[in-house]
């Protein structure tokens, strides 16, 4: 199975992606850089964090317009996995293959740490290898990581299944606090409504070993890999 | 063709949280301005642009900010100003 993975100008955990792919899965991936237009037959695509343009104008705002955005939006619109991560979900909501925006940190700090999700929903070809309501720790680290949408489409997403990660509250974090970034309904990952887009905040390709912690993102590079492979 | 300046003001939706703002707004207050109700930080752009009239240049901006220049999930926009470069 083959990766695809974006660089734009200022993207810094394309690298990151990179070595999840081929160490943690063992799996084949190709950087593709954001003036081309070929995805280099890519089965999925990753949109990496880091700060694209500069964040100028808006996060992710002048990615979601970088002439490989057009072949990821067709593979999208094929049915073709997208992986959002960080700046990834915010060039995703931009370029509208998700649904609503991600504002500026409600504390209005950047905030790096290791953060407690809940999995809301394990039916997706991203998180099969997750339990419904599972916790898992995954690091963040962004300043415009707010999730917001109207209340429409908060509830849509709601009913739908779409809200696929959830800040939530364990043992070591008050319950007041637990939420990074203000998010509205605590959203930290959604699914488009096909299910084949994910966006999320925080970094499942940072914790696939061992070595640096508790590896849960490596679940949702497995669940991938055994969605295609099937 | 004439070239025109254009000026839009790009502000965050009412209603929506807005901290930039809030914390502006903590520290005008802590200047003693306190007749200050709220702030909302947004963008201000300044384009030059070649169109055969002002409402052209108009309309051009406009879609420009509906595909590019404001968020239409959370930004309003306010084309503030359409004159000669």
């Amino acid at each position: 199975m083959k990766f695809g993975i974006v660089t734009f100008p200022g993207s810094n955990c394309d690298y990151d992606a990179y070595r999840a792919v081929v160490d943690a899965l063992g799996e084949e991936a190709v950087y593709l850089w954001h003036k081309d237009h070929d995805l280099h037959g890519s089965d999925v695509v990753i949109l990496p964090g880091g700060f694209s343009y500069g964040d100028y104008l808006r996060a992710g705002a002048i990615a979601a317009h970088s002439p490989i955005m057009r072949e990821v939006i067709q593979h999208a619109g094929r049915g073709g996995p997208v992986l959002g991560i960080c700046n990834g979900f915010q060039i995703a909501c931009e370029a509208r293959l998700l649904p609503g925006a991600l504002l500026r940190n409600a504390s209005l700090k950047f905030v790096c740490a290791p953060i407690t999700l809940r999995v809301e929903n394990a039916d997706t070809r991203f998180t099969s290898g997750y339990e419904r309501g599972q916790l898992i720790t995954l690091p963040v680290a962004h300043g415009d990581g707010r999730y917001s949408a109207d209340g429409e489409t908060l509830d849509r997403l709601e009913g739908e299944g779409q809200v696929v990660f959830r800040y939530a509250p364990d043992r070591l974090q008050a319950e007041e606090s637990y939420n990074p970034n203000g998010s509205m309904r605590d959203i930290a990952g959604i699914v488009s409504r096909e299910g084949n887009v994910l966006g999320m905040m925080p970094h499942p390709e940072r914790a696939v070993d061992p070595v640096l912690g508790r590896p849960d993102g490596l679940a949702l590079f497995e669940s991938l890999l055994q969605h295609v492979a099937a | 063709m004439n070239r025109f300046r254009v000026a839009v003001h790009i502000v965050p939706r009412r209603g929506l949280l807005d901290p930039q703002g809030k914390a502006v707004a903590d520290a005008l207050h802590t200047l003693g301005f306190g007749a200050v109700q709220s702030v909302h930080v947004g963008r201000h752009l300044v384009l030059e642009l070649d169109a055969p009239d002002a409402d052209g240049a108009r309309s051009m901006t406009r879609e420009m900010c509906e595909r590019l220049l404001a968020n239409p999930v959370t930004e309003d926009f306010h084309i503030a100003e359409v004159g000669a470069a």
